[in-house]
């Protein structure tokens, strides 16, 4: 089912979209969904869509986006119809088990079978109805409904995503890679909801790749849970490569338990208006969180990732890098949260933003924001903005380069210290690439599909 | 070769060089020594093109070409080879590649097509072991983590691969131990032809014993104050700089 909407009050009309549509959105739900889903209404009707008024998104003004005519899709017709035809998508070098999500709905998935026992992906919908005990006790107690009106808001209209849950002692031999496509010939509002879970003991490593694949405007409010058990190793790389009519919001909220290490990469090598949530909380002792971030900005793009780590619990260490690049009168953001609750004691919290800004237009603007309630801890943050090193300038055209070619040499430089963290070494090689091109300018839409890299099997529309 | 007449240049309006003459013929080796702070880097990045310096008087030409006019990459193409005080480490960009861009754009310069892979790969071995630089120096990025000698020696492989016709050493031999130095010298002397020419830049005489120049001068608050044989490189390593800097103050 498909509806279109129009959109100019955003509080009032988002609550008579969804009074009017909500049996539908509950058809077929599992009911703790359906229950928070009444909650966090309640929630969104006071929060509303954040303007920069909103201290955590003083840099990003969200309301204007979430303005205009959309379609919205209540049901996955759109996701079975059509669509996965022309999505002929072969991975050769990324050796992945895929998982195809269209406009926020479950598509279909690869290689499945030969998943580890036990490992469950798929559509969250499905899978929720059928291990409603694990659903239960993870979905949604992440989130913070009561306080961020765009967690609200997916919560109350998300109905379908991705859901992967790795059993109790599993290492999953290669990545799973979740392909989120936006597809289709309208505009559209898409809520996709995300659940990852890696039970004890257990290991994964999980791509969110997030495609636009048609010219038309998207307006996409998604949320991920992350849980990483107990001595569980979790690294999750996502991958933005979307038009610059997308906007994009996206929450992940992931929590740690005891001897955990987890791994966020957020790497956005082409965006329109994009806003990443990305909140920690170290739920226990002996956590370690590696937090990395890239993003590649031109024309008019809007890049704001907020970062929250919360250190809840002694001996817990984290690591923080995000890097940008500004070109022509784009603009990044950077926000980094760090807080050492009282006892605390022994956190190690490193943070570095370190930003290139390649003319005038451009701008960023970034923000530590550390509040330390333990006495015994170590932290340490830092930011810089800066222009193309003169004299690394100067040495390469000493040796005959052209500056055009210097420069990308030297914004490659620059960002390479991110791109090496990506554990995944195919992914990493084809996210080098694809950075490289990204700065030569050659990277049209289907070039930057990651899903499909050189190939060109994909119609782009 | 090159004829350097009257030449000033400055930063921030402090004149550092005040008026320098030299000429270079092909075959030659000159060696530049001075006192720290005399003006001997900045001699050598106002050749090679660093625009931080402001030329404010004076002209250089180069077989016949007005240097001054041309841009850093195209003095590098048309053979001035600066191997720097301190090389620049840039991550993430391979050595291979970064040798290769530049090889390309040089033979582009010439009207020659690009390297094969093959052939490239070979010239960076033949000239690795010419200049007898680890094979794994060059599968690395360039000059990082490098030690203050690998550094030196990666410009002396870089001048190998490039085929200059001037090369200006600034300071190769500082922070080396002996056999760092008698690798790079030799690697120098290696290159050297009677068509190209060479600028030593050094405090120590000792370099000079492997490189051994046909002209010394010294270079002092901006200006070549001294010139002779390389008799004058062994007084000043006995005598210091003392009684040049008392001879010339002002
Ligand atoms: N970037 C710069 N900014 C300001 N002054 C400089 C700069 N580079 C060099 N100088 C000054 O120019 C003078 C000569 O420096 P340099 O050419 O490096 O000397 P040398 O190589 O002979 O030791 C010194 O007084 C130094 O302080
Ligand atoms: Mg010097």
């Amino acid at each position: 089912m498909n509806i279109t909407c129009r959109v100019v009050n955003l509080q009032e009309e988002y609550t008579a979209l969804f009074d009017e549509h909500l049996s539908t959105l509950q058809a077929g739900a599992p009911d703790k969904m359906n229950a928070l889903r009444l909650e966090a209404m309640e929630s969104f009707k006071k929060l509303g869509i954040p303007s920069n008024k909103v201290e955590d998104y003083k840099y990003s003004n969200l309301q204007p986006f979430f303005k205009g005519d959309f379609n919205l899709a209540l049901s996955n017709d759109a996701a079975q119809a059509g669509v996965t035809a022309t999505f002929n998508c072969e991975v050769p070098a990324l050796n992945t088990y895929n998982i195809f999500m269209v406009n926020g709905w479950y598509s279909h998935q690869n290689d499945i079978s030969l998943l580890p026992k036990g490992v469950i992906v798929g559509s969250l919908l499905e899978k929720a109805k059928e291990n409603p005990a694990l659903f239960e006790k993870y979905y949604g107690t992440r989130t913070p409904i009561g306080s961020d009106g765009l967690a609200a808001m997916n919560t109350a209209f998300a109905q379908d995503g991705a859901f992967v849950y790795i059993p109790k002692g599993v290492v999953v031999d290669k990545p799973i890679q979740i392909v989120n496509i936006m597809t289709g010939d309208s505009d559209r509002l898409v809520f996709q909801r995300n659940l990852i879970i890696a039970d004890e003991n257990s290991q994964l490593k999980v791509m969110l790749c997030e495609h636009t694949l048609s010219t038309q405007k998207y307006v996409i409010n998604t949320v991920t849970e992350l849980f990483a058990n107990e001595h569980s190793i979790l690294d999750m790389y996502n991958i933005q490569n979307q038009h610059n009519f997308t906007t994009q919001v996206a929450g992940y909220y992931a929590s740690q338990k005891k001897h955990t290490v987890l791994q966020t990469n957020h790497l956005t090598l082409h965006a329109g208006f994009a806003r990443n949530n990305i909140k920690i909380k170290m739920d226990d002792e002996f956590c370690e969180s590696h937090m990395n971030g890239l993003y590649l900005l031109d024309k008019n793009q809007h890049v704001d990732n907020f970062t929250f780590v919360d250190h809840a619990y002694p001996n817990c260490v984290s690591h923080e890098l995000f890097k940008g690049v500004m070109d022509d009168s784009s603009v990044g953001c950077f926000t980094g949260k760090v807080l050492v609750r009282k006892d605390a004691q022994k956190t190690n919290a490193y943070q570095s933003n370190n930003n290139l800004i390649l003319c005038e237009s451009a701008k960023m603007n970034t923000k530590p924001q550390l509040e330390i309630y333990a006495d015994d801890v170590k932290c340490s943050h830092g930011a810089t903005i800066g222009q193309l090193d003169d004299d690394a300038m100067f040495y390469l055209r000493a040796r005959g380069i052209n500056p055009s070619e210097a420069r990308i040499l030297l914004m490659y430089a620059f960002a390479y210290e991110v791109l090496e963290k990506i554990k995944v070494e195919a992914l990493k090689e084809q996210i080098k690439g694809l950075t490289e091109r990204r700065f030569r300018g050659d990277f049209d839409k289907c070039d930057s599909c990651v899903a499909c890299g050189a190939d060109g099997q994909m119609s782009c529309g | 070769m090159l004829v350097i007449k009257d030449l000033h240049a400055k930063i921030d309006n402090k004149e550092i060089l005040r008026g320098i003459n030299l000429e270079i013929k092909a075959g030659e080796v000159h060696a530049i020594m001075g006192p720290n702070g005399a003006g001997k880097s900045t001699l050598s990045s106002v050749l090679a093109g660093n625009d931080k310096f402001e030329v404010s008087e004076g002209t250089v030409t180069f077989n016949g070409k007005d240097l001054l006019a041309l841009p850093p990459e195209d003095r590098a193409r048309e053979g001035v080879f600066l191997s720097f005080q301190y090389p620049i480490e840039i991550p993430g960009v391979s050595m291979v590649n970064f040798m290769r861009t530049a090889l390309n754009e040089h033979r582009k310069y010439n009207n020659l097509e690009p390297l094969s892979a093959s052939d490239f790969l070979k010239k960076m071995r033949d000239k690795k072991n010419l200049v007898e630089i680890d094979s794994n120096l060059t599968n690395r990025s360039v000059n990082e983590g490098f030690s203050g000698g690998e550094k030196k020696k990666n410009e002396i492989f870089q001048m190998a691969m490039l085929e200059h016709k001037l090369a200006i050493l600034d300071e190769t031999d500082s922070g080396l131990d002996i056999d760092a130095l008698r690798i790079v010298a030799n690697g120098v002397n290696k290159l050297k032809t009677k068509e190209n020419a060479t600028i030593v830049i050094t405090h120590y005489q000792r370099l000079l014993d492997y490189i051994v120049p046909d002209f010394v001068h010294v270079l002092y608050k901006g200006r070549i104050v001294k010139t002779g044989g390389k008799e004058l490189a062994l007084e000043l390593e006995e005598k210091g700089y003392d009684w040049i800097k008392k001879e010339f103050e002002d």
